[in-house]
């Protein structure tokens, strides 16, 4: 049973169709990498995912449980899937670690050291252990970046979403991101990748979709898709892009 | 002009005594006013910014209705006029108060409350939407977003407007003195009934409030630079 399910999902904001008939899955433990030119409509889909967006039409089923219907407890929804945005979004006035701790502590209602533990481990895992004291001012951005992870990550979350992680980074600090997301895809973890690191597919992706319109054109394994897709409009993004 | 001022008798007798009877009733009449000032004023900007209508509305509601009338009309409405509607176990226990203290506590809150719910609002507006889905995203509750992420980052941008309302209520707490609450201008007024030296007596209140506005601002902005400011440039 997969994870993850779209069926025939619609989403309009105002009179503009973002997203158009989606149907895909996810299985537990892969990595979709979605790309696709702006405006496709591949953040809206990953952001329906945990419901920061709602959907018009259709249905996404977690663990085989609609999540998309009006009774859903959307907080308890959102503390299984961890989300990184691509500004980082980190809470200024609060340190690193009580960026991580915040929501473990709140939601989860574990012990303010259960979660400081957890926080500490979570940084030294993306490499940042000697900075839990600091404010996200204090670091660069992929520090920040990799900070937003362990956040997500501090929830134990089933799933992670990755709403263009690298996008707004320098490029030299954008593989200290993208090394971090393939260890954790290496670790099993169910990842949902909208990014434009087409290295990062190649390397790490089970699978990639390519969207446009707010249609899903194309999809298959990387080989596939970077080698021999079947759609025009992927193969002129993929000329653009490459 | 045959003014001759004479400043020792009102420090004579017990008229320094009566200022600072006055001023420790203007100090706790407005050191309460802000507390629930704040808190009224907190509560009423979730309200305004939460979805749902009737909230949404009472709060638009209160805070027009509130900074729109006089205050000294909404101090006489309290002390003579709200009688009728309160509910009687609150009367109660008013009347086991002094009564016109808690009425000036009352006024002063409930109208500064106005003020304050909207410099909040628009400190929270300022703050990126991002915040509140970022928290959101993690599974915090609205109110945990609230009291967490955003109301903190808010209220350290509006520390100046607040300080301004502030300072207004404590400027305001004066007005007590028409229901008969001995602060300081109240106090201010015996002396210079008894003496017959206003100049002198209105001078040393007007002293009295202005050093307290100042240390109330100095104190807050220090605070604020030493101690909120710290993960901001």
């Amino acid at each position: 049973m997969p994870l993850i399910e779209f069926h025939n999902v619609n989403k309009w904001f105002g009179d503009f169709h973002v997203l158009k008939n989606i149907n895909e899955s996810v299985n537990k433990g892969e990595v979709l990498v979605i790309c696709g030119p702006s405006g496709s409509g591949k953040s809206t889909l990953v952001r329906c995912i945990n419901r920061l967006e709602d959907i018009q039409q259709g249905e996404i089923i977690i663990n085989g449980q609609v999540v998309t219907h009006k009774n859903q407890d959307l907080n308890a929804l959102r503390s299984e899937i961890g989300i990184v945005f691509q500004q980082f979004n980190l809470y200024p006035h609060l340190t690193v670690l009580k960026n991580i701790t915040l929501a473990p502590i709140k939601v989860k209602k574990i012990t303010k050291e259960e979660a400081e533990q957890t926080a500490l481990r979570l940084l030294d895992r993306v490499g940042i252990g000697n900075q839990a004291h600091k404010y996200p001012i204090e670091l660069s951005g992929g520090q920040q970046q990799r900070v937003a992870i362990a956040r997500a990550l501090a929830m134990k979350p089933q799933i992670m979403l990755f709403d263009e992680p690298t996008s707004a980074l320098d490029p030299e600090m954008i593989n200290e991101v993208l090394n971090v997301m393939k260890n954790l895809a290496r670790e099993g973890m169910t990842m949902l990748c909208v990014t434009h690191e087409m290295g990062f597919a190649r390397e790490v992706a089970d699978r990639v979709i390519f969207m446009d319109h707010g249609e899903i054109l194309e999809r298959g394994t990387p080989g596939h898709f970077f080698t021999s897709p079947e759609h025009e409009r992927t193969k002129a993004f993929l000329r653009e892009i490459l | 002009m045959h003014y001759t001022f004479n400043w020792s008798l009102i420090f004579s007798g017990n008229y320094g005594q009566w200022f600072l009877d006055g001023l420790v009733i203007t100090l706790q009449l407005s050191g309460l006013s802000i507390f629930f000032a704040l808190l009224l004023g907190t509560l009423l900007t979730i309200m305004r910014l939460s979805d749902f209508k009737p909230l949404v509305w009472f709060s638009v509601g209160y805070i027009e209705f509130f900074r729109n009338t006089p205050l000294v009309v909404q101090i006489f409405f309290w002390y003579f006029g709200s009688d009728p509607i309160l509910p009687d176990f609150f009367k109660q226990w008013l009347y086991q108060q002094n009564i016109e203290f808690a009425t000036g506590v009352i006024a002063l809150s409930t109208y500064t409350a106005a003020f304050i719910a909207e410099e909040l609002r628009s400190g929270i507006l300022s703050i990126p939407k991002t915040q509140l889905e970022a928290s959101r995203a993690t599974g915090l509750t609205f109110l945990q977003a609230m009291s967490y992420v955003i109301l903190p980052q808010a209220f350290r941008i509006v520390i100046p407007p607040l300080i301004s309302q502030f300072l207004n209520l404590i400027k305001n707490s004066s007005l007590a003195m028409t229901i008969g609450v001995m602060e300081l201008t109240y106090m201010a007024r015996q002396v210079e009934a008894h003496t017959f030296h206003g100049f002198e007596a209105f001078t040393v209140a007007t002293l009295m409030y202005l050093s307290l506005s100042l240390l109330v601002s100095l104190g807050i902005t220090q605070y604020n630079k030493k101690c909120l400011r710290v993960g901001y440039q």
